[in-house]
This record gives structure tokens, C-alpha cells and sequence, in this order.
């Protein structure tokens, strides 16, 4: 048992900086994977053939049901065998975006269904075409509406960043238990990182929430 | 695989991780329901508590947060936990944070006329609560309930990265035994969704248990 000390906090510091610029940049790059790769399961649950429709609900439901962090270590020890070699940075990336594509689906889902038949008909009645229709009309107004559930998605999968440790990225927490651990005050630089994240999460969510207002009103 | 694999790491990994679903999403029950009626309190005081503990509960990393009981609890106060229970505090305590909105959600949900009822009635709070409000605001808050305990179950898998031989760590031990990761980790991954759809069916039944005692068929309205 060690006594708290504040100069392992500031001896941290630099260290601290190196992982907040790498789960950011996790955060950053998975967000927009996510965003990207959950429009097009959404799209996708849209299709009038079978042979699209239910490969994609499968697919999704089954990444929806499984853990993130085995996934994780799934992309990372399986797909070398097939000969796709990643860096953990860039695993840990498609990890984070990949699960969380599968919950901005069910957003996108909801978005769409939100558009009201009318405009739909005024799409058809317009006699545009099927990409028009989706480009000009259907997603300009269902993003529009989804934009504070897709940034409530962007806090979690902040918060699921810290997963990256387990194929040794050296994110904000990683850096926290190599330093931690080099030092021996890993009290210090835990209670750190985790205090950081609250003070990134909670503006976020109040954030989030002024949006919501905004766009409902 | 060897069979001594299975029936040495994979069978009871499997075991342990049903065993810390149902513990935490006892403890995350208990704290969602405590949290969430508090939130819903007269008195200002125990609705800001109560609301500070869930914004912290919410705004921290579950991870983070069991590394913090498993490795800085023990140096701060002298006291450890054995990796399970401290899995099971971090994962309760945090997913509690998320049913007690959901608590609070289904609460306020219940028409406001039913509260007044009771109170004419001369119910106590405590009696208003329990055979007014929370009969009516259950059924409400079960799919998303089901929800959480899907996020629950795969929050379990975290707890192989403190050491706890669940499904996963043993996937972990399968492979650096048999070198075979795709093999090892798609089994471990079946075996998850498998889990999943036996809690989402489960919940299912519950809800319409609890919607069948308020009178309510399971899609709705009066039957």
C-alpha cells in the first residue's frame, strides 16, 4: 500500500497527452466508420430482395449479440491467419466501427421510417429516381432527425475506446498501466484517466441533449 | 481443440460467464431500482445524489472503472477484491447507472392522475410505489431492460482482461494453446449470440407476464 502522490500525476502528463491523441483518433476514425458502414446495413434492411435483406439482418443481430472486445480479438489473431495484417490501432478502429456501425443502423432504421409516406409519394409523383429520391429527399430529413442518437452512439464508443488495451494500444488507459506500472503508482494514473473521461463524457451528453432540444423543437 | 480444452477452460468459462450475468444484472437490478425511484423523490437533495451518481456511473469507462476497483482500491485502502466480485461491483454498478434512467423513464411514464389517485386513496409514498406506479411502469421498462442485459452480458467478456476465467479468457487460453484463433474465437462468438437469444426470449416472456397481470396483451391495449 502506497501513499497518493500528486508528482506522479504531472510526471504522467506527457504520457497522458500521447494516449489522448491516439483514443481520439480511434474515436474520430471508428465514428466515422460506423456512421458510413451503418447507413449502408440500413440501406440494406431496405432492399426489396431476400437475398440482401436477411444476410444483412443476420449479420448485424449477430454483431449487435457479441462482445466488442472478443470481436476485437477476433479481427485481430483471425484475420492475419487469412492474410489481412493490420495495426492494433487500425484493429482496434474497424473494431470499435464495425460494432457500432450495427446500433447507427437501428438509428438510420428508425430515421428513415420517420419520414413521412407523403414524401415519398411527392418522390414519385416527381417521377425522380430511385438514388435521387434516397440523396434529395428520404436521408436529407431522416439524418437530420437521428443526429443526437448517432452522437449518443459517439460517447459509448468513446467509452468503449479503452478496450484497445487488450491487444496492447497505448491509448489513454494503456498509457495509464505502462506508466502506472513503471512507477508503481498506477493509483494515480487509473484514477487520472478515469476522471478524464467524465470530464470528456459529460459535456458530450449535455451537449447531445441541447441538440435533441434543438432539432425537436 | 482438445477435449481437455473444452471441459477444463471453455465449459466452465461458459459457466462463469452466466454466472457473472446474473450476479451483476442482480446487483445493476437493485441499483437501478433504488437510483431511479430516487430520481423521482420530493426532496431535491436525493434527486441531486441520485443524479450525480448516475452522470459518473455513466460518463466512465466500465473498464476503467473495474481496473480501478481491481488495482487502486486495494493500494488506496488495503482492501481487494477477488476479480469476480470486483467484476461484478464495476459491471453493477455501472449498468445500474443505465437501468435507473430507464427506471426513472418508465416512472414518469405512468399517468400523472394514477399518483393522484393514490394519494386520495391516503397511500403512503411508499405503498403509491409499489402497488400504483411500479405495476404500471414495469412492462414499460422491460425491452429496454432486455436491451441492457444483452449489453450487460457481453460487458462480462472485460473481466477476462483482469483474469477471470470466463468464456473469453478461455478462448484466450484456447488459443495460445492451439494456435488456432479463427476456429476458437468464431465458437466463442456463437456461443455469445446463443446467450443473448436465450435472455432476449426470456425477457420477452417476462414482459408479457407482467403486461398479462396488468390486464395488457403483449403488443398493446386492453385485451
Amino acid at each position: 500500500m502506497n501513499t497518493w502522490d500528486w508528482s506522479a500525476v504531472s510526471d504522467f502528463m506527457p504520457y497522458f497527452w500521447d494516449g489522448l491523441l491516439v483514443t481520439l483518433r480511434i474515436l474520430v476514425l471508428g465514428s466515422v466508420l460506423s456512421f458510413a458502414l451503418g447507413l449502408v446495413w440500413a440501406l440494406g434492411y431496405r432492399t426489396t430482395t431476400r437475398f440482401v435483406r436477411w444476410p444483412v439482418n443476420f449479420i448485424t443481430e449477430f454483431i449487435r449479440n457479441t462482445p466488442l472486445l472478443v470481436q476485437l480479438f477476433f479481427l485481430y489473431f483471425v484475420l492475419p491467419d487469412w492474410g489481412i495484417q493490420f495495426s492494433a490501432i487500425t484493429t482496434g478502429t474497424v473494431a470499435i466501427g464495425l460494432h457500432y456501425s450495427t446500433y447507427t443502423a437501428q438509428v438510420y432504421r428508425a430515421g428513415i421510417d420517420a419520414v413521412p409516406v407523403g414524401q415519398w409519394e411527392a418522390a414519385t409523383a416527381l417521377s425522380l429516381p430511385v438514388g435521387r429520391t434516397w440523396t434529395a429527399v428520404i436521408l436529407p430529413q431522416a439524418v437530420r432527425r437521428v443526429l443526437p442518437a448517432l452522437g449518443n452512439y459517439v460517447i459509448a464508443m468513446l467509452k468503449d475506446t479503452p478496450l484497445v488495451v487488450a491487444i496492447s494500444v497505448l491509448d489513454l488507459l494503456g498509457e495509464a498501466r505502462q506508466q502506472g506500472g513503471l512507477t508503481f503508482h498506477s493509483n494515480e494514473t487509473i484514477t487520472v484517466v478515469g476522471i478524464a473521461f467524465i470530464v470528456i463524457a459529460y459535456p458530450a451528453s449535455l451537449l447531445v441533449r441541447a441538440l435533441e432540444r434543438r432539432l425537436v423543437r | 481443440m482438445t477435449p481437455g480444452l473444452w471441459q477444463h477452460w471453455v465449459l466452465p468459462g461458459i459457466w462463469i460467464t452466466v454466472q457473472l450475468t446474473v450476479y451483476s444484472a442482480v446487483l445493476a437490478a437493485v441499483v437501478a431500482f433504488g437510483i431511479g425511484t430516487a430520481r423521482t423523490h420530493h426532496s431535491r437533495v436525493v434527486r441531486f445524489l441520485a443524479g450525480f451518481y448516475t452522470e459518473v456511473f455513466r460518463g466512465t469507462s466500465a473498464l476503467v472503472l473495474m481496473f480501478w476497483i481491481f488495482f487502486v482500491l486495494p493500494n488506496l485502502f488495503g482492501w481487494a477484491l477477488v476479480p469476480m466480485w470486483a467484476a461484478v461491483l464495476a459491471l453493477g454498478l455501472s449498468y445500474g447507472a443505465y437501468g435507473a434512467e430507464i427506471v426513472r423513464g418508465g416512472l414518469q411514464a405512468v399517468s400523472p392522475a394514477q399518483r393522484e389517485a393514490g394519494i386520495a386513496l391516503n397511500f403512503t409514498p411508499w405503498q403509491r410505489l409499489r402497488l400504483i406506479l411500479l405495476p404500471q411502469a414495469v412492462p414499460e421498462m422491460m425491452p429496454p431492460f432486455s436491451n441492457l442485459l444483452v449489453e450487460l452480458l457481453k460487458g462480462t467478456a472485460l473481466v477476462s482482461l483482469l483474469g477471470v476465467g470466463d468464456v473469453s479468457f478461455a478462448a484466450y487460453l484456447v488459443r495460445l494453446a492451439t494456435q488456432e484463433s479463427s476456429q476458437i474465437y468464431s465458437i466463442i462468438l456463437v456461443i455469445y449470440f446463443v446467450i443473448a437469444f436465450v435472455l432476449t426470449r426470456g425477457m420477452r416472456a417476462l414482459e408479457r407476464k407482467t403486461r398479462a397481470n396488468l390486464g395488457l396483451t403483449a403488443t398493446g391495449g386492453a385485451r
